[in-house]
């Protein structure tokens, strides 16, 4: 099993790499969104400062959005898909490769740049980390359902239009822990370990199951 | 137990059978309609006229008699679409597909009167429209969910394929929809008065036309669904004809 598998998400990682585009279109995206908050209500330090992990957290949320239509499209397109369908390695592994080289390629570099943008909102140096913590453990369950929105939506022309309506409901627990477990440590009493667990509990729990609706999915379209 | 258990099978099995559904929904039908109406005029007769005035929220209270159905309608519609969408995924039911897409767009409509029915409830008792508390977010996202499911549906040109891709979501949605409103609870969102009809908090005055008014919306669900599944049902068979009209056509000019 384990060949085939670091086969297709060595593959994946490296096309997505080469190809590049997605992520300088996530990392511009978020990058322009932050820009828009101060903008739009003002250059308040104090009320950017409060308002700083949920505008990040949203950030996040939709600039990882933006590149989740391509998870399997071109693979969908040029008939690669077809012959995984056929291959040795059941389809679910396949999905859960794609997920999480999408992850590694979008997930895990949003997640890092988030200290970057948090010192735009005004966040301090030393609060930096828990940030980046909190986003690395909440970004896989983003990566894996979004590939679940992007298995339903593949044989759509306008899919990735449709994509964000019907994955953000899903994306809400992991933005109610993660916004939880950062505002916890900035603000009150420190108390974050549970949301920062949650957090851990619903990325693993996504990236368990995830893997099979999407294959159903993926066959679904591919028959 | 066991009779029982087939006794329900076979009546499944039956209903299964568009022919025989449309036939036993055709004596159906006017019943179920005739006993809604009856059962919303008494409900709200009951409620304007037979109950005392609430003592803390008056007047507005009546809103309760609409909008407490409403909003557990909406809930059981979604039940409705994840059971039928796996009848569908397992049992390859046809009739299944008919029945999750007419739900789907019923229980659409009721969420949606939920939510105004609330939110009218809302402004005179928490001086606000919309409060983000724990159950108005999870019925606006279960709404989503709703609006997620149609338009998923409309999208997708083909139609046994779009039953199915559907019908994932919606099974999806029916385990992440409680973990989504766990999440909200959890973070702390100021509170609504919790759902008092289970702890005896309302009194029997209001209990009576509010349990009259939640068996009538159940029953006018049903006829609402039962309705729109014949009218699927009916628009996919026109559709097999034309198709079949053509293909037909074609052949003899084929021939010809």
């Amino acid at each position: 099993m384990s060949s085939p598998f670091y086969a297709l998400l060595k593959r994946d990682i490296l096309l997505s790499i080469k190809e590049g585009g997605t992520l300088g279109i996530a990392l511009g995206f978020s990058l322009i969104v932050v820009t828009l908050i101060p903008l739009s209500i003002g250059p308040d330090l104090n009320l950017l400062n409060q308002i700083a992990p949920g505008v990040l957290w949203v950030t996040l949320l939709l600039s990882l959005l933006l590149s989740l239509d391509r998870v399997f499209l071109t693979d969908y397109e040029e008939g690669t898909l077809e012959l995984m369908l056929h291959g040795s390695m059941p389809l679910e592994w396949v999905a859960f490769a794609k997920a999480l080289a999408h992850w590694l390629t979008v997930g895990v570099p949003l997640s890092l740049m988030t200290p970057a943008l948090g010192l735009l909102m005004n966040l301090s140096p030393n609060q930096f980390g828990i940030l980046t913590l909190a986003a690395l453990i909440g970004t896989p369950a983003l990566s894996f359902l979004g590939a679940l929105g992007a298995g339903l939506t593949l044989g759509l022309k306008r899919g990735g239009l449709l994509l964000p309506l019907l994955i953000l409901p899903f994306f809400i627990p992991t933005l109610m822990f993660g916004v939880s477990t950062t505002t916890g440590y900035l603000f009150a009493s420190g108390n974050y370990e549970n949301s920062l667990a949650l957090l851990a509990a619903i990325s693993l729990t996504s990236m368990v199951l995830a893997p099979f609706p999407t294959a159903w999915a993926l066959r679904f379209n591919l028959n | 137990m066991k009779t029982l258990i087939e006794r329900i099978n076979n009546t499944i099995n039956h209903l299964a059978n568009p022919s025989k559904f449309l036939k036993f929904s055709q004596i159906v039908l006017p019943w179920l309609g005739a006993l809604s109406l009856i059962g919303i005029c008494t409900g709200l007769y009951w409620a304007f006229f037979k109950t005392p005035p609430e003592e803390e929220m008056g007047a507005t209270a009546i809103i309760m008699f609409v909008h407490v159905p409403a909003a557990l309608i909406s809930q059981m519609g979604y039940v409705l679409v994840a059971i039928s969408s796996f009848g569908l995924l397992v049992w390859r039911h046809p009739i299944a597909d008919v029945s999750a897409k007419s739900a789907a767009i019923i229980g659409a409509v009721f969420t949606f009167l939920c939510l105004v029915t609330g939110s009218i409830w809302g402004r005179p008792d928490w001086g606000t429209y919309w409060q983000w508390d724990l159950r108005m977010t999870s019925v606006l996202v279960l709404f989503l969910l709703y609006i997620g499911l149609i338009t998923l549906r409309g999208a997708i040109d083909d139609e046994g394929q779009a039953g199915k891709i559907t019908a994932i979501l919606a099974l999806t949605g029916v385990i992440l929809l409680p973990i989504i409103k766990w999440s909200v609870e959890w973070s702390q969102f100021t509170l609504h008065q919790p759902a008092g009809i289970m702890r005896g908090q309302v009194s029997t005055e209001f209990l009576i036309p509010l349990f009259i008014m939640i068996i009538s919306y159940a029953i006018l669900f049903t006829y609402l669904h039962m309705k729109a599944m014949r009218a699927e049902i009916f628009r996919r068979r026109t559709i097999a004809q034309q198709q079949r009209q053509a293909h037909q056509a074609t052949q003899i000019q084929e021939t010809n």
